[in-house]
């Protein structure tokens, strides 16, 4: 009897760790690690500190390198989290400015996720229905020159109009700026890879020359004039706090994504048409429709994204230079493997690491690029799931559909 | 056998006539052009106004005579033949040479487009068109490795990343050790990348696009970290200062008039583009490791079994093509200011993937839509300084728009390899 | 004399099947050796192995008595095997010189090809086997009988000895096929040995020396085609007593279900595919369409099924106009459709069966209200289906892709026989199943038909129209050139057809066979 029981508990734990290295997210988790690893190395071997260290001594070397990594890391943490034990006691203090000051990182760090859920459900959008968004760095740009005109344009309007309307103008031309490729692909093949790269380019130069042309502010040179009060996003905090309502609206949008994705008959036709358009075509999709719909969508949300940012953040638009948020979104879809859902904390991650890098490059010196090189690196070691897998030696998934 | 052969029945084969519909549009397109040149510039410019094309270009070469001529009159003229050319499309049709003519009419519009803008002043279109060879360089070499990597059958979208690469490795590796070592340099580096994308895309068989994004994405990031923390550090400073290749004016060539100054008195980036394009093209077509090339890229299978190594053949290509797009990177820098700034390329990997489409897959065809890209760059800074009534900004968005018109079928559809973004899979025949 | 080719023990397995099992077979020189064996028996296995595409797990290749090592193609031309494949390896952009000397080019200095040199030698080769091939053509504008030719010049410009033809008139209309067998007994007078594959017993009988049976991965019998019957075969192909005739009634047509009049199909380079063409179909029939691929068959589906444009003329079901209208509306006039390539245009692969399941109809209630899924009205769905039809499958979350073929294109016809038609338009419906599945999903037609439903069959396998079809329509270069009597026609006199030689059909007298072969 005792034999057996052992041997039941033996098993159980075994059943457990074969379970777990067979899940995707042990997966995700190690695709990340092995990224922050090799961002490490790159960043010690980058540094003048460790070089000077090493010349003492191979020991001292390794020391240095290990507290380099230490301090990027960990200022990296604290500059997207805050430090937790301070956190917990401003909590119990229950000063006003120490809770603030506490939890700045982690309320700035949700700001800065915000355009990523809204780009990330963007281009996950795309890629379930069959079609490579690369243009939603523009497209986010148009959303938000575009939210901005709306939003000195228009005065005398209550929020309750003006907020919706700004909002709404950005997601238009977004849209826009998605429609064009995806009728373009439908309509002549064109691949929209190449189509929507060119169109960001067209949106830098075009917002280029609105905010040094026709939208330029009277006063400040090379700017838009400033949004009406009426248009700005809510904000939940005093300030410096600037976590507003669109991190909210970021994510019931992922939501309805999500929804629409699984639950409707619509969703339905856009994964058929991106797992199998011919086959789509014949059971009756409208297989053209679908890929210029979804791309106008997806374009919308980017365009979301950008008015987010200016109806919550910045305010005017001063500046033509890529945000980066279109391309790191493309990041972000792919490693919530295009789950709406999965996006949200995808997002978050990047968010969370792009705005700790801040303080990282403060204390460190180390330039906030390495964010784009570790973005690389996860995806990279997503993409070629068998590195992965052969290295921490894991198992194949599992073979059923999971929604 | 034979007798039942004679009754076969003939079939009345009606004749194939290539679409109607699309004589008649490209027709209409060129006619419109002509239209275009007589409605927004033949009435806009005063009938004594005169432009003078300045043909000679600068950089010491031989001066040749300015065109002068009355305004109205040219534009009337060229609105004229493009008319005429038009009118011809529509009624019989150019057939295979439709696409020719329409880039003969697109010159004329933008000839005249010239004409009209420099009404009462001048344009130095001998400089111009300097430029434009100038400028169509990083193009033409970045579709050449595209064109490398696709007739194997291996999409590559990375050459941006790999440019940008090979920029920056030329950039540091010149400073260091040199304008020669730093171009070797940038071939490593844009070879070594190249292996990353094929391993993912060969080996491991992931999607080619995803693939080549990430090496772009991975790349952009590195460079831009690595330059900025050059640039954090006087003391590395030195790291970033190259400096470029001088022209070299060759010996007969570079003193025919006009054509001279153009096409043989640049840097060795120009010559060497000249040398890769035939190289290519003749390896392509005429040699045995081209045939087998090309087979790879239309018919992995047949060609496998054949005897023919997909795999290594893939792998060699992308390498090739990591090599060249590293060298065309290198141009940014050693051919051009002689140091590296951040997203330098701006694009130009992806509108030379645009420009191997427009040229059918092919290196002279390549060359020749480089050079459309190259002129509407050379066009857009050209014109913002001479106070055209059109914004600088708005302007430099032309090569973009282009690309995608070229891209939408307008020049007729192009048909890549049959097995391009297809991993190969050694599988059974059935 | 040793046989110049012998297999000892030829084994290979692949995840959870068994493909060849301790395969012996011996070749002679001078031979016409038929490897007989269904779809699916290990008999291409086998030959890819020949071939060094695959590596045996047991077994010796001997050549002339002495063993040799093939692990891949290379290997195996420079044994003098070659292949022709049933799809052709050929690339349709190259001429046919540079398609025959690819992988042994003729060379000038430094690597510049030699084409003179090569296109002189695939003329000659031509000439000696009276191939009549142009070596400057392009591939792409050859017919498939020629394209087939340019595949034995390959193997001849290698100076192959032994040559491997795996179904080779899969393509070719019954005439084509009566010149092969000229070809291929031209080339073994002239020395060279050959190993042909097939599921075709008459073919086997008319053209071999000697006959070897596969089934299952084994070896399971020797004829000489002088000796055996076409129902011995077929016994020994199947392991079991075969139904030779589907049990079918006559046919009692009701009204006119699909009209189609005066049909033209044009495609992309204004060629015409489908000329000027009329038929009907009534309830309660099986109109086939005989013919060889590439006669317009493919872009006639695809019009009436509303994939395609008709460039003019009309198509009517059950009276009402739906020339050019979308897919779906076809679809909801009450016309299902099997599509020809399953995999392609069938199925989406990485979805579940259930959905797979609902692919028509997921829009309409029950499936769905007001755009949303209804997953349990799916579900249990899937669940009826899958027990009626009989489709192995792990459970109905599980991925279709990995169903075999004959499980895959059973969802497929589960799907469209699961809601109220009027019209099934099945395109080669029985394409590479096992006789199990060919058997189960002919006796569901046939149930479709006495329901009531039309039934437009296009298939390539003539056996298989000439078994379920109640009128043949015989099709050739776009037109429908008869349509005739399924009862009264013979093999030969749709063999003319097909190939566009019109003659009197019901002419001769019928044969008094009532024992057809079983569908191949």
């Amino acid at each position: 009897m005792e034999k057996q029981s052992k041997k039941e508990k033996k098993s159980v734990v075994k059943i457990f760790v074969e379970e777990l290295s067979r899940s995707s997210f042990v997966f995700i988790l190690l695709a990340i690690f092995s990224g922050l690893v090799i961002g490490g190395v790159l960043a010690a071997a980058t540094t003048e500190d460790v070089y000077e260290a090493f010349r003492s001594s191979f020991g001292e070397g390794i020391l240095e390198s290990l507290n380099l990594i230490w301090e990027t890391y960990s200022s990296l943490f604290t500059g997207s989290f805050g430090k937790p034990a301070k956190m917990v006691t401003a909590l119990f203090s229950g000063d006003r400015d120490l809770i603030r000051e506490a939890y700045k990182p982690f309320l700035e760090s949700l700001v800065t996720s915000t355009p990523y859920i809204f780009t990330g459900v963007a281009i996950a959008l795309g890629f379930q229905a069959g079609v490579f968004n690369i243009g939603a760095e523009g497209q986010l740009f148009m959303g938000s020159i575009m939210s901005a005109w709306a939003g000195f344009t228009f005065k005398g309007l209550p929020p309750i109009i003006h907020v919706p309307l700004a909002l709404g103008i950005g997601f238009l031309a977004g849209a826009l700026w998605g429609f064009i490729p995806g009728w373009l692909k439908a309509k002549t093949g064109a691949h929209e890879v190449i189509n929507t790269i060119m169109m960001n380019y067209i949106a830098f130069n075009l917002t280029e020359f609105l905010i040094g042309g026709p939208m330029q502010d009277p006063v400040d040179s090379f700017k838009t004039p400033l949004i009406e009060e009426s248009a700005k996003l809510p904000r939940l905090f005093a300030d410096p706090l600037r976590f507003n309502v669109g991190f909210f609206i970021a994510i019931g949008v992922a939501v309805l994504t999500w929804y629409l994705l699984y639950k409707t008959t619509w969703g339905f036709e856009v994964r058929s048409v991106g797992l199998n358009p011919d086959a789509s075509r014949y059971a009756g999709i409208n297989a053209t429709m679908i890929t210029i719909a979804s791309l106008a969508l997806s374009g919308a949300f980017s365009g979301l994204g950008g008015a987010s940012i200016m109806l919550g953040v910045t305010f005017r638009q001063t500046q033509s230079l890529s945000t980066g948020y279109g391309f790191d979104a493309i990041a972000v879809a792919l490693l919530a493997k295009n789950h709406p859902i999965g996006v949200i904390l995808s997002a978050m991650l990047f968010g969370f690491m792009r705005h700790g890098s801040r303080l990282m490059q403060l204390k460190t010196g180390i330039p906030i690029d390495i964010i784009s090189i570790l973005q690389g690196l996860i995806i990279f070691f997503l993409a070629a799931p068998a590195i992965i897998r052969t290295f921490y030696r894991l198992k194949e998934p599992k073979k059923e559909f999971e929604e | 056998m034979a007798n039942q052969r004679n009754q076969l029945i003939k079939k009345k084969v009606k004749p194939q006539e290539p679409g109607a519909t699309r004589r008649i549009v490209m027709g209409a397109v060129i006619l419109l052009f002509g239209v275009f040149i007589w409605f927004a510039f033949s009435r806009n410019i005063g009938a004594d106004t005169e432009t003078i094309f300045v043909l000679t270009p600068g950089g010491g070469a031989e001066t040749v005579p300015d065109v002068q001529f009355n305004t109205l009159r040219g534009l009337n003229i060229f609105a004229g033949i493009c008319a005429a050319l038009g009118a011809y499309q529509i009624a019989v049709g150019f057939k295979k040479y439709t696409n020719v003519i329409l880039a003969v009419a697109g010159g004329i519009l933008t000839i005249s487009f010239l004409a009209w803008g420099a009404g009462g002043g001048s344009i130095n279109v001998g400089g111009m068109l300097r430029v434009m060879i100038l400028r169509s360089v990083p193009i033409t070499l970045g579709a050449l490795a595209g064109v490398l990597s696709e007739r194997a059958g291996v999409v590559n979208l990375a050459i941006e990343g790999m440019m940008i690469s090979g920029a920056l490795v030329a950039a540091i590796v010149g400073s260091i050790a040199g304008l020669w070592v730093g171009m070797l340099a940038a071939i490593v580096a844009g070879g070594l990348t190249a292996i990353l994308h094929a391993i993912l895309s060969i080996k491991y068989r992931i999607d080619q696009t995803i693939s080549g994004t990430i090496i772009n994405i991975t790349s952009i990031g590195l460079t831009s970290y690595l330059v900025t923390k050059i640039l954090q550090n006087r003391d590395l400073h030195y790291l970033n200062d190259s400096g470029f290749f001088q022209p070299i004016h060759l010996p007969v060539l570079s003193k025919i008039p006009f054509i001279g100054p153009i096409l043989f008195s640049h840097n060795i980036y120009i010559y060497f583009m000249y040398i890769l394009i035939i190289l290519l093209s003749v390896i392509l077509f005429y040699t045995r490791w081209g045939l087998r090339l090309r087979s790879v890229g239309e018919h992995p299978k047949a060609a496998d079994t054949l005897g023919v190594n997909v795999f290594r053949m893939r792998y060699v290509a992308v390498i090739l093509s990591g090599m060249m797009a590293g060298f065309a990177g290198s141009f940014f820098v050693l051919g051009s200011i002689g140091y590296f700034e951040q997203q330098m390329t701006a694009g130009r990997g992806f509108i030379s993937l645009a420009a191997m489409i427009f040229g059918k897959w092919t290196p002279i065809g390549s060359f020749g839509a480089s050079l459309l890209f190259g002129f509407a760059e050379a066009l857009a800074t050209n014109l913002s300084i001479l106070k055209f009534p059109i914004p600088a900004e708005l302007l430099l968005t032309l090569p973009y728009v282009i690309t995608m018109v070229v891209l939408a079928g307008v020049v007729g559809r192009s048909r890549g390899p049959a097995a391009a973004g297809i991993p190969y899979e050694k599988e059974s025949l059935h | 004399m040793a046989p110049i080719l012998e297999l000892q023990g030829i084994t290979k397995r692949f995840p959870g099947v068994l493909a060849n099992d301790h395969i012996d077979l011996k070749l002679n020189q001078g031979e016409i050796l038929a490897l007989l064996g269904e779809n699916g028996a290990g008999k291409s296995t086998l030959m890819n192995i020949l071939y060094g595409l695959y590596s045996p797990d047991e077994g010796t290749i001997k050549k002339n008595g002495e063993v040799i090592e093939i692990n891949r193609p290379q290997d195996a031309i420079d044994a003098g095997i070659g292949m022709v494949h049933q799809h052709f390896m050929l690339v349709p952009v190259f001429t046919v010189t540079e398609n025959v000397m690819l992988g042994n080019e003729y060379l000038r200095s430094l690597g510049f090809l030699d084409k003179q040199k090569a296109a002189d030698r695939v003329r000659e080769i031509s000439d000696q086997f009276n191939l009549n091939i142009d070596p400057d053509a392009l591939i792409e504008d050859l017919p498939v009988g020629l394209q087939q030719r340019v595949e034995i010049i390959k193997l001849l410009f290698r100076n192959a000895e032994i040559l491997i033809m795996d179904e080779p008139s899969a393509v070719l209309t019954p005439q084509e096929v009566d010149e092969l067998f000229k070809i291929m007994h031209n080339l073994v007078e002239q020395g060279k040995s050959i190993i042909f594959i097939t599921h075709k017993l008459k073919e086997v009988l008319e053209c071999s020396d000697r006959i070897m049976v596969i089934r299952a991965g084994k070896v399971v019998g020797e004829a000489l085609p002088e000796k055996a019957s076409t129902n011995k075969l077929a016994a020994m192909m199947v392991g079991r007593q075969v139904e030779l005739k589907v049990k079918k009634k006559l046919a009692k047509p009701g009204d006119v279900v699909l009209e189609v009049k005066n049909l033209t199909i044009v495609n992309k380079n204004r060629k015409i595919e489908v000329d000027n063409v009329s038929f009907d179909v009534r309830a309660g029939e099986v109109l086939g369409i005989a013919g060889v691929q590439g006669n317009g068959q493919t872009e006639l589906v695809r019009c009436l099924t509303g994939l395609m444009k008709a460039e003019s003329g009309e198509v009517k079901i059950l009276g009402e106009e739906t020339t050019n209208h979308t897919p779906r509306e076809i679809i909801e006039s009450g016309v299902a459709h099997i599509p020809e390539d399953r995999q392609k245009d069938g199925l989406i692969l990485p979805y579940p069966v259930k959905d797979n399941l609902v692919l028509c109809t997921y829009y309409l209630k029950p499936f769905a209200k007001n755009f949303i899924l209804q997953p349990d009205v799916i579900n249990k769905n899937a669940k009826e289906l899958v027990e009626d039809f009989d489709i192995r499958t792990p459970g109905i979350t599980a991925f279709t892709s990995g169903l075999s073929g004959g499980n895959q294109q059973k969802v497929i016809v589960a799907r469209e026989f699961s809601r109220p038609i009027d019209l099934l338009i099945a395109s080669q419906p029985t394409r590479g199943l096992d006789v199990g599945s060919i058997e189960y999903i002919h006796g569901r037609m046939i149930a479709k038909r006495d329901e009531g439903t039309a039934i437009l069959l296009v298939s390539t396998e003539l056996d298989e129209v000439m078994q379920l079809a109640d009128r043949i329509a015989v099709m050739f270069r776009g037109e429908i050139i008869a349509v005739v009597d399924a009862a009264i026609a013979t093999k030969e006199e749709l063999g003319l057809l097909m190939a566009g030689i019109k003659t009197e059909v019901g002419k001769k007298k019928p044969k008094k066979t009532t024992v057809r072969e079983i569908v191949t």
